[in-house]
């Protein structure tokens, strides 16, 4: 090896030899935003010639993360309530704090499964033939804390209370009752959606009246000045609240906001 | 095959077990020698905190070098200062809990190797009048080659395959703290099996790899001298 080739390898492997590539912007999303928003990049990024950096978390995950410094530029959270509190301590960029979707919960089985979703609604949580049932972790995951909400409302939660397992998001929620692991989930209809769920199983949507609107906003933070990705996040922002992003998101069983609101 | 693999997240997880392995042979070797040589009462102290990493769950190493290299406790701040930004969910970040994490890895057989070194053959190079340094680069360090291999390897192949510590210090951010084991974790999380499962083989066969060039080498097969050869 020449003494040059090596002094590429040392300045590659301290870092100093990867320059970090103008207009990539990293984005911190919601779980349950996993298959709409990996639909989404693709033609903005086409469009736009922009790269995106995405991130899938629990939006409570996410917050302590930001509070604490992670380099993101906008955060795509599953409840309105953490974007708002990261706008008020004035880590968000002022005035870009929207809300781009309502989500939905549904009750998920495998195909495989015997419960009949459509005669036996919620109370299928507490058929004997279920001994695991999948939420997000309520502590972190807003979509979680939907979940038990709805269990309160049906007034089943201290029957289902010993058989729920929590997922770390929930998309985890999801993948627990896709793989099989658990019998029966409470996941969000976006995640229902995606093509891969769809083929494994079914779904009954729960009454919205059962739980507290899910009101979904973003937020562009400050770092997105900082990082010099305020205009490419802005545009990402304007992307998802275009024609086009709002299809994704409608597909994707999410309710959408009046067009042109904030 | 080849496409289902994350080439972004498997470049970041060599650089980063790349930069950690380094960095254990500079700060590994010295606590190695003062390991084997120092006659301290106290010695087995300083062996139980490097082999503190081997029995402590990630997330309680993870939580420590979260809050001390966070933006309210004195070395984050430090950090910031001279740096211009914080370290938690950055690849620097990074490098510093792999190190603390693999620590044991490099130590233990650096330990090991050194200790086999025959004393009389140090005492020696002393009585020529070789410094101890000296000593140390001439004498030392070729007999016990081996056993620093084999540690640096470990260490390497350790750090590829960190996920508790990876998660909680860097966020699982693409391409600068997503690492291959995280990488796998979001696949199985995205119901994306048909990648999981070829990057799962990918870390098999490399830890198999892995081991098999260590048991090798300290089975000294190859280290024959050339008159033995055949």
């Amino acid at each position: 090896m020449t003494r040059k080739r090596l002094l590429i390898l040392i300045l590659w492997l301290a870092g100093l030899a990867v320059p970090a590539v103008a207009g990539e912007v990293f984005v911190a999303a919601a779980a349950d935003l996993n298959f709409a928003m990996k639909e989404m990049i693709g033609p903005f990024e086409k469009q736009t010639g922009h790269r995106l950096r995405l991130s899938f978390g629990s939006s409570g995950n996410f917050y302590s993360q930001i509070v604490n410094g992670a380099p993101y530029d906008i955060f795509f959270s599953a409840d309105v309530s953490y974007p708002r509190k990261l706008e008020t301590a004035g880590m968000g960029e002022p005035g870009t704090l929207f809300l781009y979707a309502r989500g939905q919960i549904v009750l998920w089985v495998p195909n495989r499964s015997t419960i009949d979703l459509a005669h036996q609604g919620m109370q299928a949580l507490s058929d004997p033939s279920i001994r695991k049932v999948a939420v997000a972790n309520p502590a972190h995951a807003p979509y979680g804390r939907a979940a038990v909400a709805a269990m309160e409302h049906f007034k089943i939660y201290e029957t289902v209370r010993g058989k729920l397992v929590s997922g770390e998001s929930a998309l985890q929620a999801a993948q627990f009752v896709q793989s099989g692991a658990a019998n029966i989930g409470i996941i969000p209809l976006s995640l229902a959606s995606a093509p891969a769920m769809r083929q494994s199983g079914r779904y009954w949507t729960i009454p919205a009246e059962a739980y507290p609107k899910i009101e979904q906003g973003a937020l562009i933070l400050r770092q997105a000045r900082k990082n010099g990705n305020l205009a490419t996040a802005q545009a990402f922002r304007e992307w998802v609240r275009s024609r086009q992003g709002r299809a994704i998101l409608e597909r994707y069983g999410f309710v959408l906001p009046e067009e042109g609101s904030r | 095959m080849i496409s289902a693999l994350n080439w972004l997240a498997i470049a970041l997880t060599l650089r980063l077990a790349a930069v950690t392995s380094a960095i254990l042979v500079a700060l590994g070797l010295p606590i190695a020698y003062w390991i084997t040589y120092s006659r301290r009462r106290w010695k087995f102290l300083v062996e139980s905190v490097v082999a503190l990493p081997l029995v402590l769950p990630p997330t309680v190493l993870g939580f420590y070098v979260l809050i001390a290299i966070g933006p309210n406790a004195f070395p984050g701040r430090m950090y910031e200062r001279l740096m211009g930004h914080q370290l938690p969910f950055t690849f620097e970040g990074l490098v510093i809990a792999s190190t603390l994490y693999s620590l044991p890895f490099a130590v233990q057989p650096f330990v090991a190797a050194l200790d086999s070194v025959d004393r009389r053959l140090i005492e020696a190079s002393w009585t020529l009048g070789v410094s101890r340094i000296g000593t140390f680069f001439r004498v030392v360090l070729p007999q016990s080659a081996y056993g620093v291999l084999t540690g640096v390897i470990l260490s390497f192949a350790h750090t590829l395959g960190e996920f508790g510590v990876v998660l909680m210090v860097g966020g699982n951010i693409e391409g600068v703290t997503r690492t291959i084991s995280i990488d796998i974790y979001d696949n199985v999380q995205s119901l994306n099996y048909a990648s999981a499962s070829t990057t799962s083989l990918v870390l098999l066969v490399f830890s198999f790899v892995v081991l098999s060039i260590v048991y090798a080498l300290n089975r000294r097969i190859w280290a024959v001298g050339p008159e033995f050869r055949r």
